[in-house]
Order: C-alpha cells, then sequence, then structure tokens
C-alpha cells in the first residue's frame, strides 16, 4: 500500500512496486490476474494507467498498459465509468419518454439514435410512418453521420499531432449545428424524430441550408483528403497500425467502419433497409487492409456518400404528412390539441399512457448508425413502458476489438487507434 | 578595454532580446496558430493583445509550485533551469553583425554543439525527477532523440566547416559574403533544418511532450515558474535554432551576394542593416517553426529513430564526402 496519511513530504519514496500491485490488484477485481514476477527487477515491466482522466482517450475510457519499453506487452481496457443505467431509466418511461435519453447515449450522432429508437417501436407496436417522414429521417440520419465522423477525423487527426485540424473539421460541425437547430430547435440533443414520424417538417430555410451544406461540403473533404492523403507523416502514423484479422473482427463483434475496414460490407443500410434506404443510391465502402488508414479512408468516403444520399433525398422529397395520423399511435399535432377537445384527450392520453405495443411482443431493430449497428431489442407487457429494454451499442462491440489491435503496438499508437475506433464512451457505457 | 567593454554592451543587450524574443515568440505563435485555424487569437490585454506573453507569465509566477511527493526536489529544481541556461549561453560566438558579437573563438561551432547537446539533460532530469511513469517515458525519448540527431546535425555543420575552412562562427559567416551556404549546401541546409526541429524539440519532432499520449511529456508534473522556464527554455530554443540556420547556411547578416554590390557603409549604418538583416532571417525561420507546428503530425518514436539512424545520418556523411571532393578537386585545379 502506498501511505497516503500525509501529502506534505512524508510520504515514503515506495514508488515502483507498490504502485504497480495496486494495480495489478484493480485488475484483479475485475477478474483479470496479470502474473507478476518481481524476483528480478530487470524484468519488471512498466504499467501504465490512461485514463479515465486522460487528455486523449475520448471520454472516461481506462487503458492498463504494460509496457515493454515503448512497446505495449499487453492491454485491459477497463469500460464503465459512464454507466448511467439508461436501459433500467428506459424501463419507468413511456417510448417517447425515453427518447431524449437516447440523444445522450452516442451524443456525436443523436438524430440517428433518435430513429433507432422510433424505428424499433414502430415495428413492435406496428405503426406506419409517412413517406416524408421517412425522407426527412434519412437527411437527418446522414447528416447526423458527417458530423459524427467529422469529429473523428479531427480527434484521430489530432491525436496523431496535427492539432489545427480538429478546429477546421469543427468549422464544418458547426454548420451542421446550424442546420439540426433550424430542422429540430436543438442543436446538440435534437430530439426531432417522433414515434410514428418526426416531429415537424423542414423549414423552406432549413432546406436551403442543407443545400448549401450539400453543395459545399464535397469542396472541404477533398482539400482535406489533399492535406492527408499523401501527408507522409499522417500516412505513416496509420498505415498498418492497429490491424485486426477479419475473423478476430468479427469475433469481437465489431460493427460499423471499423468491420467494413476489414473487408466486409455490412451495412444495416443496405443489409435490412429501413425508412427509404432501399430508394437511395448509395455505395458501401470496404477496405480489406483493417488497419486505421482503411478506417479513415472508410469514413471519408462515407461522408461523401452521405452527401450523395441526402441529395437523391432533397430531390425525391414527397409531399404529405410528417406524422402518422392515428392517435392511439403517435401524438397529434399541435393544431388538434389547441383546438380540439379530442386532440387535448389523445396528447393526455399519450404522455399518461403512450404507445402501447401488444403484451408478449418482443423485437429487434437496428439501423446504421454512425459508428455501426446500433439495436434497440424490446420486450412487451402490454402496457406504455418497455418490460425490457436492450441497446446494442455499437460503441461496445468496437471496443471489444481495441485489446486485440493494442498487443504489440507502440505506446503512441494507443491514442491513434481509439481515435480510429471511434468509441464513444456514453454509448459503450449506457 | 574598448573591446571588452563592447563585448559587455552586446552580450547585454543580446541576452536582453533574446529574453523578449521568447515572449514575442509566444504571442507569435499565438496568432500564427490562431490564424491557421480560422480563430482570432489572444486579442485583449493591451493593443492587438501584445501584452499577453506579459498576463501569461505573471499567471504562472502566482500559481502554485508543486513538486510531487515521491519526486526528487533538488533535481526537479534545477531541471528546468539546465535547458534556459544551455538557451543564453548559445548565443555567446553568434555574430549579428559585421564585428557585432561577443566572442570569437577558434572552437566556436564546436561550442555550439556542445552547448546544444547539454540542454537535453534538463528534459531528461525533469523526467526522472517526476517520479511520474508518462514523465520518465517523455525523458527518455528526450535523450534517444537527442542522441539520433546530434550526428546527423554535426556532420552537416561539419560540412558547413569545409567551405570556411575554420571553425570559428564568425569565419564561417565570412565565407559566405557572395554564396550562401545554403545555394553551395542545399542538402546540407535540409538535414541541419531537420534536426534543428528535433533539437528544439517541436512537431513534428515533439513526441517528447506528446501531449496525446503522454499528456504533457516531461513537464506533466511541473506547474508555476518551474514549467514557466521549460516554456521560456522552448522557444528560447526555437528563436537560437533559427538564429543557428540563419548564421550556418543563409549568409549570416549578408545580403544575398553582397560580398558584390554592396557598397563601403560607415560603420554604424553598416551595423544596423546587419543586424536588421539577422532579425528579418531569424523572424522568418521562427515563423517557419511555428508554421509546421500547426500543420503536420508528429512523428512515432521508431519512425522518429528510423529517419535519424538510416536516412539523415548516410545521407549527411555522403554529403560531407561529396563536399569535401570537390573542394579538395577545386583547389587541386583552380
Amino acid at each position: 500500500m502506498i501511505e497516503t496519511g500525509s501529502i506534505m513530504g512524508k510520504g515514503k519514496p515506495t514508488f515502483f512496486k507498490e504502485h504497480q500491485n495496486a494495480l495489478y490488484k484493480s485488475l484483479e477485481d475485475k477478474h483479470t490476474t496479470i502474473d507478476v514476477d518481481d524476483t528480478d527487477p530487470l524484468r519488471t515491466r512498466m504499467v501504465l494507467n490512461m485514463g479515465p482522466q486522460h487528455p486523449a482517450t475520448h471520454g472516461v475510457l481506462r487503458l492498463l498498459i504494460e509496457l515493454d519499453g515503448e512497446q505495449i506487452a499487453k492491454t485491459k481496457l477497463d469500460i464503465g465509468y459512464l454507466h448511467r443505467g439508461i436501459e433500467k431509466i428506459a424501463e419507468n418511461k413511456t417510448y417517447q419518454e425515453f427518447m431524449p435519453y437516447t440523444d445522450r447515449m452516442d451524443y456525436l450522432s443523436p438524430y440517428s439514435n433518435n430513429v433507432a429508437l422510433c424505428t424499433a417501436v414502430e415495428k413492435i407496436a406496428a405503426i406506419e410512418v409517412p413517406e416524408r417522414a421517412h425522407y426527412i429521417r434519412m437527411i437527418g440520419c446522414e447528416l447526423a453521420r458527417i458530423s459524427s465522423h467529422l469529429l473523428y477525423l479531427g480527434a484521430m487527426v489530432m491525436d496523431t499531432g496535427a492539432i489545427s485540424f480538429f478546429i477546421w473539421t469543427f468549422r464544418e460541425r458547426e454548420k451542421l449545428y446550424d442546420i439540426f437547430d433550424n430542422l429540430g430547435g436543438h442543436r446538440f440533443t435534437i430530439s426531432h424524430s417522433r414515434i410514428g414520424g418526426v416531429h415537424n417538417d423542414l423549414s423552406p430555410v432549413c432546406l436551403d441550408m442543407i443545400r448549401t451544406f450539400v453543395d459545399e461540403f464535397p469542396k472541404e473533404l477533398t482539400g482535406w483528403g489533399k492535406l492527408l492523403n499523401k501527408n507522409r507523416i499522417f500516412y505513416d502514423r496509420n498505415d498498418g497500425v492497429g490491424r485486426i484479422s477479419t475473423e478476430d473482427a468479427i469475433a469481437m463483434g465489431m460493427t460499423g467502419p471499423n468491420i467494413r475496414a476489414t473487408g466486409i460490407a455490412y451495412d444495416m443500410r443496405r443489409f435490412k433497409p429501413y425508412a427509404r434506404y432501399n430508394e437511395v443510391d448509395f455505395e458501401v465502402p470496404t477496405r480489406l487492409e483493417g488497419d486505421n488508414l482503411a478506417r479513415y479512408y472508410i469514413r471519408t468516403e462515407e461522408m461523401a456518400q452521405s452527401i450523395e444520399i441526402i441529395r437523391q433525398c432533397l430531390d425525391k422529397l414527397p409531399k404529405g404528412p410528417v406524422r402518422t395520423d392515428n392517435a392511439k399511435k403517435t401524438y397529434p399535432s399541435k393544431d388538434e390539441v389547441y383546438y380540439s377537445m379530442e386532440g387535448l384527450i389523445h396528447d393526455f392520453m399519450m404522455t399518461d399512457t403512450g404507445v402501447c405495443p401488444p403484451a408478449g411482443v418482443e423485437c429487434y431493430h437496428a439501423i446504421e448508425a454512425p459508428k455501426g449497428e446500433l439495436g434497440f431489442y424490446i420486450q412487451s407487457d402490454g402496457t406504455g413502458h418497455p418490460w425490457r429494454l436492450k441497446i446494442k451499442s455499437p460503441s461496445f462491440s468496437n471496443l471489444q476489438g481495441l485489446e486485440v489491435m493494442l498487443d504489440g503496438e507502440m505506446i503512441a499508437d494507443t491514442v491513434v487507434m481509439i481515435g480510429g475506433v471511434d468509441p464513444v464512451m456514453g454509448e459503450s457505457d449506457k | 578595454m574598448a573591446e571588452l567593454t563592447f563585448s559587455l554592451i552586446v552580450m547585454g543587450i543580446s541576452l536582453f532580446m533574446l529574453l523578449n524574443s521568447a515572449a514575442v515568440a509566444v504571442y507569435a505563435e499565438r496568432r500564427i496558430a490562431a490564424f491557421i485555424q480560422n480563430r482570432v487569437g489572444p486579442n485583449r490585454v493591451g493593443p492587438f493583445g501584445l501584452l499577453q506573453p506579459i498576463a501569461d507569465v505573471l499567471k504562472l509566477i502566482l500559481k502554485e509550485d508543486v513538486t510531487p511527493t515521491l519526486g526528487n526536489k533538488a533535481l526537479h529544481t534545477i531541471a528546468p533551469m539546465l535547458p534556459v541556461f544551455t538557451a543564453l549561453i548559445t548565443i555567446a560566438v553568434i555574430p549579428f553583425g559585421e564585428g557585432i558579437y561577443i566572442t570569437d573563438i577558434n572552437v566556436g561551432v564546436l561550442y555550439l554543439l556542445a552547448v546544444a547537446s547539454l540542454g537535453v539533460y534538463g528534459v531528461t532530469l525533469a523526467g526522472w525527477a517526476s517520479n511520474s511513469k508518462y514523465s520518465l517515458l517523455g525523458g527518455l525519448r528526450a535523450a534517444a532523440q537527442m542522441l539520433s540527431y546530434e550526428l546527423p546535425m554535426g556532420v552537416a555543420v561539419a560540412s558547413v566547416v569545409l567551405f570556411a575552412a575554420s571553425l570559428s562562427v564568425v569565419e564561417i559567416v565570412d565565407s559566405q559574403e557572395v554564396w550562401w551556404n545554403i545555394i553551395r549546401n542545399p542538402l546540407g541546409f535540409i538535414i541541419f533544418t531537420v534536426a534543428a526541429f528535433a533539437e528544439a524539440n517541436r512537431t513534428p519532432f515533439d513526441l517528447v511532450e506528446a501531449e496525446q499520449e503522454l499528456v504533457g511529456g516531461f513537464h506533466t508534473e511541473y506547474s508555476s515558474m518551474k514549467f514557466g522556464m521549460f516554456f521560456l527554455a522552448e522557444y528560447m530554443h526555437v528563436v537560437i535554432a533559427s538564429m543557428l540556420i540563419t548564421t550556418f547556411f543563409l549568409g549570416g547578416y549578408h545580403l544575398p551576394f553582397a560580398g558584390l554590390w554592396l557598397p563601403e557603409m560607415s560603420p554604424v549604418w553598416k551595423g544596423i542593416l546587419d543586424v536588421s538583416v539577422f532579425v528579418a532571417k531569424t523572424g522568418f525561420f521562427v515563423f517557419f517553426f511555428i508554421w509546421v507546428r500547426w500543420t503536420i503530425p508528429r512523428f512515432k518514436y521508431n519512425q522518429l529513430m528510423k529517419l535519424g539512424w538510416e536516412k539523415m545520418l548516410p545521407l549527411a556523411i555522403l554529403n560531407f564526402v561529396v563536399i569535401a571532393g570537390a573542394i579538395l578537386l577545386y583547389n587541386e585545379f583552380f
């Protein structure tokens, strides 16, 4: 034990061994044992504790790294520092009330999370969604994907040491936030989607903003590509770093860009189309290398594809209502609530009881969130609250592969690899 | 006696300016970084934020000075002084103008190389004395980095010495009155510049402090003015490195091909011109240092070693041999 009684200089210099043992102990508490050989001081390895407070771990991820010089001998991941019990909270909320909580999961792409929950509930309660709402949701999801990938790009490039890049990508994200602000009245946690549609239609101003963004963003993307793709240092920092084989990636359950970087074109938008993804043309970028560079290429190409999807959605955007006209299944419009008795009653009932799927029914529905397959598994007991709600979060599955990737790499690569896997701890720890 | 007085005056002014240049470099770094990143940068303290460095230093002085409980107090205190000290004594042999230098020793180049390598002790000791794993890793990286880049730097300087046929820095500058070394020896210039980046621990070679993976590297456990001294030393080393590049490769205080066209001038006007030219060149390289830092990513430890030992050292030696041979043949036949 390290003496903790006094900070003011009385502590004995018991640096290495005791500290090391304390770290081993904390690992053992998590059912992981490391064999300690402290007979020969020269063979004692340094155990570095990275996080949960560390500038570059993208949240509260904790890594325990056993170092052999600058090389990583063994890594242990410690996740769960941001556990908020979201799944349990869901059991005490109506489906619609729970939606704002999903905003706080993957807080870089709240729109996708909302859509994921809504589609799952719509599936279990058999609710039809108007065409226009589908297209608005697709636009929102793709904007969220760009926003999330932009943060990945900025953070990952910053992890390799180029700090300015982060701010350049944030300038573009700021435009996206403005669009979301105009779309749903909220910049960050937007909660725009509703069970049975979306909250409100796109305003003409918002449409204009999206069109401008769609026109201008590809230029930025090409510019960044020019800066990074031929940059020798950036290339070398990512090429072959954090390589994971296809088999390992499947075994660890990785999803999203991480598994597409290993050569599997697994994309829920293609695999099991939801919304109207079967009516738009887009490619699923895939690479074979499975390293950090492949993940970088995949995400930049996905951003370009998202722009294409948004463009097509804007062209095809059908006219019509944005929410289904069934007061038992969705909130009535505010016009009805304010000007008719029934509307007011329906509104009360929706807030009080909510959507009631049939008793004993269970369903799983997943969408392609920016980080990968985001699924909601719902078991219903016939009331307005889910009996059990399980979230399959992509960040959690992606992090499983990180230990495999980190072993044998350099310490300087840890942050780059974490950036490459792109976890969001809010989602991983739920 | 008059010579000694003049030396002392030059010393006083140049030390004063060097200390100030660090403050100016900090301000320049923040403004240029802001410009590169589409921001405004510090613009609140004084006109155009010019007094920002003073505010920074004041803040640092007022901070609590913390030494880790289990750290080595004496070394923890001494470590930040070393880089400042080495940066300050470097200017002893740099000529700022014709006849404007503190001293002209006949082994000036060796002196510069020796002093430049002393600076790393501060970093390594700081890493060790902090008793923190991140600091230790940073300190070890510093030692390895210094070893790998001292050699190509030395060989590049040796190729410069060949032209002047002297180890005196003043004579090296004199030899560039017509032909700057950047024209006669471009490869040496590139190698020296890269090595100078590594010596000053600047991006892309700043793995010693690698903010992302090592938190702050060797200065993780430093606060208050002890950290301030590291900060000061970093910028002084940037200025010093720029001065050395200017002196060795850009003709020091000489204008391009000055020997061919520059008319005779009175010593005072010549002195003013020389110092202005020298400062302008140094300023450009300080800008260059900052520009690079905010644009490109950082090397990895093994890549840095590879570059140093496998590319730069052989190139530097080859460059040296080729130049030596060329000079020998030139002297033989012309």
